[in-house]
């Protein structure tokens, strides 16, 4: 018996390795339906952003990059589908340079028209760019939606956007276009004309710098999604209300799924998450039972 | 004069950028020059800096080098998007790894540490519930609801703690350089 706890203590990492993947891998192909129970954080979240009237217009702050996409892509993605039915208008900006492409990223992967295009007054509008198909309904660039860039500066760009968004951001991503041009940000002038933020964060500059300048400096009400990693430093925003809602990790992404009714990639990838779990737990416990059970012995000899 | 700094601080963090692309080739250039045993590292380096800026430039309807269909675009969906994710995914690997060989229940501390981690990361998945079930754990008992207990009320507290830590460390850190008593940053002792 101690022979076999002594080989479990040294057993190849590459075992464990391969353990993972199939946990991870296996659990895709097998289409299991799990349950997924909508914890409060992400329900003052879906309340936040239902009370919103139509026509309302939301800034989508994009700080992340595709290391953080398997959790974050889908809020995102789960976001522009219910802002485009509920004929919310969203401006995305992104305070690290990945996260508007990341942005793009999500609207050609919820865009139903593919590789569609309509003429209008001679212009050619693309499907997937210049319009979004989400069912019956249609988001349009410029009017609709409007996509910013990128802006270097951190939390100091936010605190800019407090007195002046076009001292921020003077043109828009796409077209280089002036943004006063666009229809959309006719009227937003500053941060506090915005009535809501959406804050999609793996890290600095994220989701604590918005809550820290823009919704206590300029008062405007924000809702994070958050990596796993990084969702517990932000919770003690959500305790004190500064927060209007926390989604962490993939577990969020799948819960923001259930409420706004389109289950997708995060419901699904959350069964390989839970194998994941439950073998890592079940290492640490193996692990530990060897452990304890070598340690005597090798005591006794020392 | 707050958004005069401002404007300023977005110009040279946009110019640091610049600054920190060049200072990538120079180091790579280097190492590629003195035959540093990680030179081809340096060489893969810089034929992707290279091949994304000209991507960039000229291959890409210049203003328009993020929309999608670009080849600056095509890069960032089929070359660095898949490289990055995989970094990150290769965290669950070595987290079960490092988790199997080193998280010990070692003395009281390290044994509640284990049993919040296996309540949090059970409780974040809905396998607690079936869990909860199987053991017909009432309701304030179960796995997810003892999860958001420990997020909720414990992680908030230490947060806190950390946060006013590092709040009072700051300040008086700024007390020391503004009264003279803290002159490192100028090279002193």
């Amino acid at each position: 018996m101690q022979r076999i706890f002594e080989k479990l203590l040294a057993i190849d990492r590459r075992i464990i390795f391969l353990v993972i993947f199939l946990a991870l891998s296996i659990p895709i192909f097998l289409g299991i339906k799990i349950n997924i129970k909508v914890t409060d954080e992400v329900q003052i979240f879906y309340d936040a952003i239902s009370s919103l009237p139509s026509g309302s217009r939301i800034m989508v702050a994009c700080d992340y990059d595709p290391g953080s996409e398997p959790e974050l892509q889908p809020m995102a993605e789960s976001g522009f589908r219910y802002f485009i039915q509920n004929n919310l208008r969203f401006v995305i900006i992104g305070l690290w340079p990945q996260g508007p492409m990341q942005a793009n990223k999500a609207l050609v992967s919820i865009n139903e028209a593919k590789d569609e295009f309509i003429v209008e007054n001679g212009d050619t509008l693309y499907f997937g760019t210049d319009l979004i198909v989400v069912g019956p309904d249609t988001a349009r660039y410029g009017i609709d939606f409007v996509n910013l860039g990128f802006q270097a500066g951190n939390e100091l760009v936010i605190q800019r956007m407090g007195s002046s968004i076009k001292a921020a951001f003077a043109s828009d991503l796409r077209l280089g276009k002036p943004i006063e041009e666009f229809d959309i940000m006719r009227g937003l002038n500053q941060l506090s004309d915005f009535d809501f933020i959406f804050n999609l964060s793996a890290g600095y500059p994220g989701t604590v710098e918005w809550v820290q300048f823009a919704v206590d400096r300029f008062h405007v009400a924000c809702g994070a999604g958050n990596t796993a990693v990084q969702a517990p430093q932000v919770y003690p925003y959500l305790d004190s209300g500064q927060l209007s809602g926390l989604m962490g990790g993939m577990k969020g992404a799948a819960e923001l799924e259930k409420v706004v009714g389109h289950k997708a990639k995060a419901t699904m990838f959350m069964v390989s998450q839970t194998a994941a779990h439950i073998f890592v737990i079940l290492f640490i416990v193996i692990g530990n039972i060897a452990y304890f059970a070598t340690r005597g012995k090798s005591g006794r000899k020392g | 004069m707050a958004d005069m700094f401002s404007d300023w601080f977005s110009i040279i963090a946009a110019c640091a950028i610049w600054l920190g692309a060049l200072n990538l080739l120079k180091i790579s250039l280097n190492k590629i020059y003195k035959k540093d045993k990680d030179r081809f590292y340096a060489v893969v380096t810089i034929i992707s800096f290279l091949l994304i800026v000209i991507a960039g430039f000229f291959f890409s309807g210049g203003r328009r080098f993020q929309e999608p269909g670009t080849s600056f675009d095509w890069l960032y969906i089929n070359v660095y998007s898949p490289l990055s994710a995989t970094m990150f995914a290769m965290l669950a690997f070595y987290v079960a790894s490092a988790s199997y060989r080193a998280f010990r229940a070692r003395n009281a501390q390290a044994t509640i540490l284990l049993l919040a981690a296996f309540v949090v990361m059970i409780g974040r998945t809905p396998f607690s519930d079936w869990l909860s079930g199987v053991f017909f754990l009432p309701e304030g008992w179960q796995i997810s609801n003892l999860s958001n207990i420990i997020m909720n009320f414990f992680n908030v507290a230490g947060q806190r703690a950390i946060m006013i830590g590092i709040s009072l460390g700051l300040i008086s850190t700024a007390l020391r350089v503004i009264l003279g008593i803290e002159r490192t940053y100028l090279g002193g002792d």
